[in-house]
């Protein structure tokens, strides 16, 4: 089933090869790659194919053989077999100085621990294009000013590297290897070392490079962030390919449990259609099965829908428009969705099925506000059995999508000892008693 | 261009110490010359090459290979005693010279070692080249009997050269496998073979005897009884060394951060290795051969000068070198200005040592 995958992302990516390529052969391919280390065999028989202008994101376990391909790729490692071309060239017969005009590569390692300058580390990426005996000339000056601009490290050019954070130390080495003024960028893991705002800013510059017609392959361990910015991704593991193409045939659930032996949930990222990867705990064969009513529209709720049913919750949506993401997603995957037709208003058959799971359910979920038919399906079960994910005017445990499947565990474990739920605010008529009401309390203040 | 204005800057201020210090070094010993007298001395000694000509007359045939002949003016006629000017150019002269150039040639030799094994322990004698000269030497003094009659042609200097290079080779080629150096196991094979040599040195010494104060004496590192025709020769094959060395500082600046990522920025890592290593291996052996082991000179100088000009090769390798040569003319003017000569080589380490340890502790000598 596996291979199948694997076979079926390639002919994708084929296709879409052929389709985009004026060019005879793409500007950087490897073919039948297969490369060891003392011994061991690190990837096996790796085919890529890079177009010119176009970012490939190779993600796929740790261990799975990133490092390795982009060392192959940069020349550093010989391959056993098979070969790497750039331009046509193939790379083994080049020099280190030919190589390292055509293939710049930004480390995953990032320590530099002696004194020289920014400006300094930076101008050592124009030595490929450097004479021995010359100093630098207006090129070189000018490589490493508007490397520097580009990346914005003009600020502390005269700093010392050995001073600098993990993110600024990243876009000197960024800085670095465009000074080298390559067409291809090789990156293993360029926001390894970044915090979010660093992550996006280092990957919309590289996605303008290749707007600019670099060509960049990219080792990265966010599968969320790669299939934001990549225009293909290769997914290894164990040193093969499992597939390749565009970043949604390639982040399919089964071919991740496949390459990672996670449970995921894939979902579209808010904003955009690129794939969004929810990795799910580890389901505990002992926690219970809980029934539990979503009631919220779109993406997030989709995501939420997908995390409970994956956790193997018992799971119902409602009211949902008939053709919302989390109506598509609950029918899917085996949930129950009350749905209306689009823009038809909530009928009171609905209202009143709706109303019905999610009393029954032993946790309602709200994601985001539930627009006015809705509250009632809402409201339905008592505040301290909801969970609210970003919804405002709702009383319940606030929780994050991540953080959902806790909160579930945490509802149900109060229960489960004993405790009935008291919720004076929602102002429900509870039959259970006084003590369980503080036992509630309790636990949502150790909550917060 | 700031760059070459910076080295321009800090050699032409650290020649002009090593001058200063060769000068005063001059004036000082049992008969004071003025150091103004010294001066007029060593201007005297100058001779500058103002043509050439080819020498034809003794030609036996229309068919030869022609000699080239070079003229030399002398630019200053001071007038100076007799007596200092024997003193100075014919006894201390020779020996401060020695000192210059070998004090220069370990401290390059020692810049170039610590960039190269990213280690700031590195020193010249790293790689055996010390051990060597110290086996070759002392077989030469305690059992000359027992070497081949072609190895005594070679003297005192060309078996401690010989053994300097021996032992350098033998330590790369106990590293290198298919072609690759990996520059952990060099120092770990220079660190054996070291230790190894040292065995084969203290043996020798037991059976050494009456040679016993000699062996000593070469041990520790001497510059006294120098020649002129030692100073010619170390004078004439330390700067072209160096010359390669300094063509190479911008790649040493680029190994420093990796080889993979020299490698990815165009240098040629093995063949550069190579001549780095083979080079300062030669710069080295060039002086343990004339002077015996000094230590110290090519480990501490190169640090302090790092914490002063910074990491860059371009013009920590020149600087280093300058300073190398000042460092040890003024320890061996030391060495020799007590009542009893001592070798030069427990001056480098009794000074050296605790200012490294100084350094150590006030600042960062921790890093490259």
């Amino acid at each position: 089933m596996a291979d199948d995958e694997a076979e079926a992302g390639t002919d994708t990516s084929a296709t879409g090869s052929t389709v985009d390529a004026d060019d005879a052969r793409p500007y950087l391919e490897a073919t039948d790659v297969t490369v060891s280390i003392g011994g061991t065999t690190v990837l096996e028989g790796v085919d890529l194919a890079v177009e010119t202008g176009s970012f490939l994101g190779v993600v796929g376990p740790n261990g799975a053989g990133k490092t390795t391909l982009l060392r192959t790729l940069r020349g550093s490692l010989a391959p056993d077999r098979g070969r790497v071309r750039v331009d046509d060239e193939d790379l083994t017969t080049r020099s280190a100085r030919a190589v390292a005009r055509r293939v710049a590569s930004v480390p995953q390692d990032t320590t530099l621990s002696f004194d020289f300058s920014v400006e300094q580390v930076v101008g050592m990426g124009r030595t490929p294009h450097r004479s021995r005996f010359s100093t630098a000339d207006a090129d070189d000056r000018e490589a490493v000013t508007d490397a520097m601009a580009t990346t914005d490290t003009a600020r502390f050019a005269d700093r010392s590297v050995g001073t600098l954070s993990g993110g600024e130390r990243q876009r000197v080495l960024v800085a670095r290897a465009l000074a080298q003024e390559t067409p291809v960028l090789l990156l293993d893991e360029p926001t390894g070392s970044l915090d979010v705002n660093h992550t996006v800013e280092t990957l919309e510059l590289v996605r303008d490079l290749v707007e600019a017609g670099k060509t960049v392959v990219a080792a990265i361990h966010d599968l969320n962030v790669a299939a934001r910015y990549c225009d293909e991704l290769l997914l290894l593991a164990d040193g093969r390919v499992r597939s390749v193409g565009t970043p949604e045939t390639v982040l399919s659930e089964p071919a991740l449990r496949d390459a990672f032996d996670a449970r995921t949930v894939v979902t579209e990222q808010p904003g955009s259609t690129a794939p969004l990867v929810t990795a799910l705990p580890d389901h505990d064969p002992d926690a219970a099965s809980r029934r539990v009513h979503v009631v919220g529209t779109g993406q997030r709720a989709a995501t939420a829908v997908g995390v409970l049913v994956a956790a193997g919750h018992e799971v119902s949506v409602g009211v949902v428009p008939a053709g919302d993401a989390a109506a598509e997603r609950a029918r899917e995957i085996g949930a129950d969705p009350v749905t209306v037709p689009p823009f038809a208003g909530v009928s009171d058959d609905a209202a009143a099925a709706a109303t019905d799971r999610a009393a029954a359910a032993d946790v309602t979920v709200v994601v985001g506000s539930p627009f006015t038919d809705n509250r009632r399906v809402a409201t339905a079960l008592p505040g301290s059995r909801r969970v609210v994910i970003d919804a405002s005017g709702i009383e319940g445990r606030e929780a994050t999508l991540e953080g959902l499947g806790d909160a579930i565990e945490l509802i149900g474990a109060g229960k489960k000892s004993g405790a009935g739920d008291a919720d004076e605010a929602d102002g429900v008529e509870r039959t259970d008693g006084m003590e369980e009401g503080k036992a509630d309390q309790a636990n949502r203040t150790n909550d917060r | 261009m700031r760059i070459v204005a910076r080295t321009a800057s800090w050699c032409l201020g650290l020649a002009g110490l090593l001058a200063a210090a060769v000068t005063v070094s001059a004036a000082l010993g049992p008969v004071r010359v003025p150091p103004v007298e010294v001066t007029k001395v060593l201007l005297n000694a100058l001779a500058v090459p103002v043509g050439a000509e080819v020498e034809t007359r003794s030609m036996p045939g229309p068919l030869f290979v022609p000699a080239i002949e070079l003229r030399y003016v002398s630019p200053f006629a001071y007038p100076v005693a007799d007596l200092h000017r024997q003193i100075v150019v014919a006894i201390r002269l020779p020996r401060i010279l020695l000192a210059a150039v070998v004090g220069f040639a370990l401290a390059a030799a020692g810049t170039v070692m610590q960039g190269f094994f990213r280690n700031p322990m590195a020193d010249p004698s790293i790689i055996g080249v010390s051990s060597g000269a110290a086996v070759g030497a002392v077989a030469f003094i305690v059992a000359p009997a027992m070497l081949p009659g072609w190895l005594h042609w070679l003297g005192l200097q060309g078996m401690a050269f010989l053994g300097a290079l021996a032992a350098a080779f033998g330590v790369y080629a106990i590293a290198t496998r298919n072609g690759r150096t990996p520059v952990a196991t060099l120092l770990l094979a220079g660190v054996a073979v070291q230790t190894f040599l040292g065995a084969v040195v203290s043996y020798l010494q037991l059976q050494a005897e009456e040679s016993l104060r000699q062996v000593v004496g070469w041990l520790m590192g001497h510059l006294a009884g120098a020649s002129w025709a030692e100073v010619r020769v170390t004078l004439v094959v330390v700067p072209v060394l160096f010359a390669v060395l300094l063509v190479y500082a911008r790649d040493l600046n680029v190994l420093l951060l990796g080889e993979e990522e020299a490698r990815g920025l165009g240098i040629a890592v093995e063949r550069t290795k190579r001549i780095l290593l083979g080079v300062s291996a030669l710069i080295t052996a060039a002086g343990v051969a004339v002077t015996g082991v000094i230590g110290f000179v090519g480990l501490i100088v190169p640090h302090m000068l790092r914490l002063v000009v910074g990491p860059d090769h371009r013009i920590l390798l020149p600087t280093a070198a300058l300073a190398g040569g000042s460092f040890l003319v003024i320890a061996d003017t030391v060495a020799r200005l007590g009542s009893a000569e001592i070798p030069v080589g427990v001056v480098t380490a009794a000074v050296g040592a605790p200012f490294f340890l100084f350094l150590l502790r006030k600042r960062e000598v921790h890093e490259l």
